[in-house]
């Protein structure tokens, strides 16, 4: 991913700032630039979300995406935020054996891979399991 | 619009074909369908050539021109058609409007994609960019990942098993042996679907539809000038296509594919017919999943019962609804672009009672259902003998 | 000296890998090693965690205990001796990630493993010359050791931040005053483009780590006129368990004054983080009133003693974010292959 890409979406990537509709309401993440319900009444604004949520569906990933080889077996999920809107993460810091759908999650900083190996390195978001 | 039809198909063989090249696979598939149309090339009017990704499979953009320039058929209008997996379906939703609209009486609609000539991670990393590179493949996610996450959804929601979905892969992979264009021409069983390498879990290696050259032609007709040129038309009754956010996290469900029901719905409803008089379909198996879920989106079974009917053969060729007795995507490849023009070839040849070993007896309606990515695309063909 | 604590957080990575499963590896006896060093396993960092990662989790953790509007932040330092670049800071990671930016200054020090104390010391400067409300000092590492070296039964990940304001009602301890001791001593160094770090052996006792601890201390407790009874805890720089017991015992504490504040048997040496976590480990236990020693070393040399009193405050604020010992706890064990496989000691 070029250097610009990644930095345009820095915020978004480090502390999950989406978009809320001033005239719906609706929390939106990933950001939008025109909320999909109210179209041209929407008023986006960015919304920082809570990080917190829970396991919609997860798969464990055998064969990696580029990037994520020396990661195997990481599990993949579908985390649905308490404000609302679900986002695609890895739950990093677990067995994969013991993900659940349900499981309540937070979400945290991690290191998502980088350019090249004298390139920049690229940090996000992945999910990580609330203990009871 | 005024009715359209196929009046010729023409599909290559589809494998790792390390001895052809992209303009050769192309060619190969047009001069067969042309052949089988029985017109001269000068007849054609246009070209629609359905295509996911040149640019990242051969570093080759613009193919509209080359496919023209290389069948000998420039001046006419040539047109690349993407939509990911669903491009070749597209690609044939776009030469029927152009049929239908009057603009031309005969139109080529073809799909190709040579996927062999980079290395299979290329080849994987190509297909994920359709999936949202932003915010899926960016976190990690890969192709076969997503639908993982819808299997394992449709796992929690309704129950369906891992054996189930090895029960596609089975089925798909018996019908390819009759099928001498199919990739895999050999049986398989669900043990050995259960044994296979996982890829990411549920969905092990025989889940996955393999890495495909090939390509795929099927040429295009006014109903009016088809009647004059062959006695075996083969009507477009329905065409419908529908759209969905591309990452799967932005939709409203897991375990169906909203532009799958929506393409259906305007299909059956333009052909008006029911799914019960579907008597066969081609669906989009580009994972074993994908079939189960394609099934129940498409109403030949009530939802989250599509594992089990696959199960008890109600989708096996002699069964109640036959789906993807080409072999599928599974069993006969799935060289992306080509996909959609591939699937109608075989509807073609099952309505003109031309399927030999896969026959399936008294076809008169055939469904085809082609998908782009995890279902941001969908785009559904119905097609009825015309004799 | 009018400044304090604001809030505290530390971040160590859940993997452990025990002496005995290194020792093995290169046919040491694992009891002599632990008998030695007086460490029985050290924290790795995970395959997606790096020192700005660890640096995060622990500034969170600060922000989070110390209930403050990040905005309010108008300087993070960040010590390390292992900052995923050469040249860009990680002090700009962790800002946009606590949500400080873009009104403050940042920068990235490196002074071996006293440069989160070097940062603490700025941002009390700062706070105290009025040019700043809040200042955020950092120490995260995820330290390099040589496979085969010594270095590598100790060097291990993990980070402390630590938020310094102007005394108040927002302040869980105050610091009362701070003393350094510095010189040109080459006992630890890491050469550019070097990935390891190479040291001088036994030449790291005498004349570079008692040195100038000891020396930082007893500046410290001169200028403010205290002993070692005056205090309730005493937390040094940890390279290993034997090193800050034994600095403990020459300037007069006893091992109850030590032992709090000693995390290395357990965690390992990280680095840059050794002494803000244990200076962390004794916050969440210590009562207000008591009086706490810190005393930093930087190989290269230098130390920064400082003496804290903890305030009325920290029992409202230590338990909104995780303590040290959860995540001292929390553990994970792993063997030399997958710690090899998550340090990159595998050439592909």
């Amino acid at each position: 991913m070029a250097v610009p890409r990644f930095w345009r979406e820095i915020p978004n990537r480090y502390n999950l700032v989406g978009a809320r509709c001033g005239n719906c309401n609706k929390i939106l993440f990933p950001p939008r630039s025109i909320c999909p319900f109210c179209r041209r009444m929407g008023k986006l604004e960015p919304y920082r979300l809570k990080r917190k949520g829970k396991v919609f569906s997860y798969t464990v990933v055998h064969v990696a995406a580029e990037g994520f080889e020396d990661q195997v077996p990481y599990v993949l999920a579908i985390i649905e935020l308490e404000d609302g809107p679900s986002l695609t993460a890895q739950i990093t810091d677990c067995n994969p054996d013991e993900v659940k759908i349900g499981d309540e999650v937070e979400m945290v900083f991690r290191r998502m891979g980088e350019e090249s190996q004298d390139g920049v390195i690229y940090y996000g978001f992945k999910g990580r399991l609330i203990k009871p | 619009m005024r009715d359209v039809a196929v009046i010729g198909v023409g599909l290559t063989k589809f494998g790792e074909l390390w001895d052809v090249s992209f303009r050769e696979l192309m060619m190969e598939a047009g001069a067969r369908a042309i052949e089988n149309s029985g017109i001269d090339g000068k007849q054609i009017g246009a070209m629609y050539v359905g295509n996911m990704s040149s640019g990242q499979f051969i570093r080759q953009e613009h193919i509209s021109s080359i496919v023209a320039d290389h069948a000998g058929l420039v001046p006419i209008p040539s047109t690349r058609v993407e939509g990911a997996c669903a491009s070749g379906g597209l690609a044939l939703r776009q030469a029927i409007i152009d049929v239908g609209s009057g603009l031309h009486d005969i139109v080529v609609a073809a799909g190709i994609e040579k996927m062999t000539d980079v290395l299979a991670g290329v080849a994987t990393g190509a297909l994920a960019t359709a999936a949202d590179q932003e915010w899926e493949v960016f976190v990690g996610a890969t192709f076969p990942g997503l639908y993982a996450l819808m299997a394992r959804r449709h796992m929690y929601e309704f129950g369906t098993t891992e054996e189930q979905m090895a029960a596609v892969a089975v089925k798909n992979h018996r019908n390819a042996c009759f099928n001498t264009c199919a990739q895999y021409q050999m049986e398989i069983t669900v043990d050995d679907v259960m044994k296979s390498p996982p890829v990411t879990l549920p969905l092990k290696l025989l889940d996955c539809s393999p890495i495909t050259d090939g390509a795929a032609c099927a040429i295009l007709a006014s109903a009016e000038k088809a009647r004059k040129l062959t006695d075996t038309p083969v009507l477009v009754a329905g065409t419908g296509q529908a759209s969905d956010a591309i990452s799967l996290h932005s939709r409203t469900s897991l375990t169906s594919l909203q532009a799958t029901i929506e393409a259906a719905r305007k299909a059956y409803k333009m052909a008006g017919v029911k799914p019960d008089d579907i008597d066969l379909a081609e669906v989009h198996d580009c994972f074993t999943i994908a079939e189960i879920m394609a099934i129940e989106d498409l109403e030949f079974c009530k939802k989250g019962e599509g594992g089990k009917v696959t199960e008890q053969g109600e989708t096996a060729i002699g069964g109640r609804i036959p789906v993807n007795t080409s072999g599928g995507l599974k069993g006969k490849g799935h060289p992306v672009g080509a996909t959609g023009i591939a699937q109608v070839v075989e509807i073609v040849q099952q309505l003109r009672g031309e399927a030999g070993k896969r026959q399936v007896d008294g076809a008169e309606i055939g469904l085809a259902h082609n998908v782009g990515g995890s279902g941001g695309t969908a785009v559904v063909h119905v097609l009825r003998r015309g004799d | 000296m009018d400044v304090g604590i604001v809030g505290y957080g530390v971040y160590i990575p859940r993997y452990r890998i025990r002496v005995d499963e290194i020792a093995k590896v290169w046919g040491e006896n694992p009891e002599r090693v632990k008998c030695g060093l007086l460490v029985e396993e050290k924290s790795v960092p995970g395959p997606d965690e790096d020192t700005a990662t660890i640096a995060v989790e622990a500034a969170r953790n600060a922000v989070k205990q110390a209930g403050i509007d990040p905005q309010d932040i108008g300087a993070i330092y960040i010590g390390s001796e292992s900052h995923p670049y050469a040249v860009k800071p990680t002090a700009t990671i962790v800002a946009e990630a606590i949500e400080a930016t873009p009104d403050l200054t940042a920068a990235d020090y490196e002074f071996a493993c006293k440069a989160g104390t070097a940062a603490i010391q700025t941002c009390m400067g700062l706070v105290e010359a009025g040019m700043i409300k809040y200042g955020m000092a950092i120490g995260s590492d995820t330290a390099q050791g040589a496979p085969g070296d010594a270095l590598e039964y100790t060097a291990a990940a993990g980070g402390g931040a630590f938020i310094v304001g102007k005394n108040g009602s927002e302040t869980l301890a105050a610091i009362e005053g701070t003393y350094s001791y510095t010189t040109d001593t080459p006992d630890f160094w890491r050469r550019d483009m070097r990935p390891y770090p190479r040291h001088g052996g036994r030449f790291t006792g005498k004349p570079a780590y008692y040195k100038h601890v000891l020396s930082a201390a007893n500046g410290l407790l001169r200028q403010l006129q205290l002993t070692p009874q005056d205090f309730a805890y005493a937390v040094f720089h940890q390279p290993n368990g034997k090193f800050p017991l034994h600095a403990a015992k020459e300037l007069g504490f006893s091992r109850e004054q030590a032992a709090p504040g000693l995390l290395t048997p357990t965690i390992g040496n990280t680095y840059s983080g050794s002494t803000m976590i244990g200076l962390a480990a004794v916050l969440d236990q210590a009562k207000p009133g008591d009086r706490l020693l810190a005393v930093s070393y930087g190989s290269g040399a230098g130390s920064d003693a400082f003496s804290i009193v903890v305030r009325d405050g920290i029992e409202d604020k230590r338990d909104a974010a995780p303590k040290v010992l959860d995540y001292v706890n929390q553990k994970v064990y792993i063997d030399y292959p997958i710690y090899a496989k998550f340090r990159r000691l595998l050439v592909k």
